[in-house]
């Protein structure tokens, strides 16, 4: 039987294209248990979206969690072998607490991992599969690129307190200029390259010849150098376009390192992707090797729809009761083999919304209604 | 189009102004009636009136592309949104409120009437002092004085409200004014029209400094 796509939802649709994608680029599905030891997320409660975890106890006693995340059950099941690198995704369901109803949600996720050996080439890589993902789903899409080194480099150069450091981090999230304004004239520090990182947002091309201008250290010149690189790589790949540079793309600095990066779609009033390297994730789990990964975040992409389905069906075949069932089948496959949808049924559901209602005669189909 | 969401009252007015003066005007808007969205088509602009505890919630979403909402709503709830600029309207501070001579005693636990529960507690967590919220929709003055509570944490603009009701001000701790706040994703798919008004909206709140 042929395949019809066009029953297939916006996130059912991204599962095959993503996992098509990802296989190109040698990745192996990596499918694990819905359950995972909830010691392991205690140890690494920080890297969670949220603390809430629904945990439960097995039949041994051992407490076990719902996966809240996948990323950590693969790295940890991982062993570092020198020189190479292992590349999977997955496809699984997550269960977090949604910050803003402050109740459990499963959240469809598909994402994958590059870890061991990570190179230039796998990151860079990555970041195009994650702008490919994105593209995959809508060519209305932006890839914010950040690099962790850049942002941190100017934190330390304002060489104030541990707390403030915090609270400008999260002002450079939140583009809050002022804020961080606040806080400089407070410490009595200058805030104007910190300012001037929160303020920048535009295409590689764009943005990547300014900021060698403000580079104030070897290891911010570095991570330019390396941002270069990957405008270029994602230029050859004939994706650079939609790959912005975003300092306001900020993840949790005891995990994450170097380049991270969050997606979003036109139409989705929220980030879809979110990823990065995360070396300081691996060593905190006594890995040696680098990472590098990023989820998309499937649940969201029903708010995509092109065109909202007005019909539950096309139609709508009456029949009495006692009818042949022949004659039913018949006037079925005549409307299928049309590829309409129908529903033959002796009186019509509640609520049903259909394009046509047709009754079964002895004579043939008599239509009753037309809506459409 | 670009959506903003105003917060219904004297503030949104203001800001509404400032949003004509940086030409996005919207005529419509001056029509007497209950009417709450008014859009330009000529200028690609809609704005809409909403509650100003609600504004966040609406550029959160997603409905609304840019915003406008105090600190004190954003403090509180967190919205995970865009803090482009300090308008410097409706300025007015957040403290702790409690009766004429009050003196706060370390040994009991402090007990917190607020509207404003996660500021609140943030603000009484960094002191590492061990408190009782009391979580309340309004009239916050009269708790102090009904012994509900020990101290109030509530936004204070004059002060004469504190007054009248016989208490003053412990403590100030946080300065609030109206913030311009954007969605994460139509500030990404709508930026040259955002970056405009975000221009314009600057340069006139440096030129009142």
């Amino acid at each position: 039987m042929e395949f019809n796509r066009n029953v297939l939802k916006n996130e059912e649709k991204a599962i095959f294209d993503l996992r098509a994608l990802y296989s190109l680029y040698g990745y192996t599905q990596y499918k694990m248990s819905k359950f995972e030891a909830y010691d392991l997320y205690v140890r690494n409660k920080d890297y969670l979206v949220s603390d809430n975890i629904i945990t439960f106890t097995d039949t041994d006693g051992k407490l076990l969690a719902l996966k809240p995340d996948v990323t950590l059950s693969i790295i940890k099941n991982g062993k570092d072998v020198p020189g190479s690198v292992q590349k999977v995704y997955y496809n699984e369901n997550v269960y977090r607490v949604s910050k803003k109803n402050n109740a459990f949600q499963e959240i469809m996720q598909v994402g994958l991992e590059c870890i061991g050996a990570v190179d230039d080439y796998c990151i860079f890589e990555t970041v195009m599969l994650a702008a490919q993902s994105l593209q995959s789903i809508s060519e209305d899409y932006i890839l914010d690129v950040s690099h962790m080194d850049i942002v941190s480099e100017a934190i330390e150069a304002a060489g104030v307190g541990a707390e403030e450091k915090k609270a400008l981090l999260e002002r450079i999230g939140e583009k809050n200029l002022h804020g961080i304004d606040q806080i400089c004239s407070e410490a009595g520090v200058d805030g104007t390259l910190l300012k001037t990182l929160a303020s920048t947002y535009g295409k590689l091309a764009d943005v990547l010849p300014k900021l060698e201008t403000i580079s104030i250290s070897e290891k911010m010149r570095a991570a330019i150098e390396q941002l270069t690189r990957m405008a270029a790589f994602l230029d050859a790949n004939g994706c650079a376009d939609n790959v912005y540079i975003d300092f306001s793309v900020i993840n949790n600095q005891s995990y994450y390192n170097g380049i991270v990066f969050c997606g979003f779609i036109k139409g989705i009033p929220t980030g879809i992707l979110s990823g990065g390297e995360y070396d300081k994730l691996m060593q905190k789990m006594g890995r040696k090797s680098h990472a590098i990964g990023f989820a998309v975040y499937l649940d969201m992409l029903e708010r995509l729809q092109a065109e909202e389905k007005k019909y539950d069906v096309d139609a709508v075949i009456l029949y009495d009761a006692g009818a042949d069932v022949q004659s039913i089948s018949a006037a079925v496959k005549l409307m299928t083999a049309g590829g309409k949808r129908v529903l033959a049924t002796g009186a019509i559901p509640e609520k049903l919304q259909y394009k046509q209602l047709l009754k079964l005669q002895e004579k043939g189909l008599e239509i009753l209604e037309n809506n459409a | 189009m670009l959506n903003v969401a105003l917060p219904k009252g004297r503030l949104g007015e203001k800001v509404y102004a400032m949003f004509e003066k940086a030409g996005f005007e919207c005529p419509a808007i001056h029509e007497p009636g209950r009417k709450l969205i008014f859009e330009n088509e000529e200028k690609q602009v809609r704005y809409f009136w909403v509650k100003p505890s609600d504004v966040a919630i609406y550029v959160e979403r997603g409905a609304a592309d840019i915003g406008v909402a105090g600190k004190d709503i954003l403090a509180e709830y967190a919205p995970d949104v865009y803090e482009l600029l300090d308008l410097n309207l409706g300025k007015c501070r957040m403290a702790v409120a409690a009766k004429k001579g009050f003196r706060d005693n370390p040994e009991k636990t402090l007990r917190v009437a607020t509207k404003f529960t996660n500021i609140a507690k943030a603000h009484y967590a960094a002191q590492g002092r061990d408190i009782d919220i009391i979580h309340l929709n309004g009239s916050i003055e009269i708790a102090p004085i009904l012994d509900l509570s020990d101290v109030i944490v509530d936004i204070v603009e004059t002060g004469s409200t504190l007054k009248e009701n016989n208490l003053e001000v412990y403590e100030s701790f946080m300065p609030i004014s109206a913030r311009l706040i954007a969605n994460k994703p139509s500030f990404k798919f709508k930026n040259a029209l955002m970056q405009e008004i975000l221009g314009s909206l600057s340069a006139q709140v440096e030129a009142e400094k």
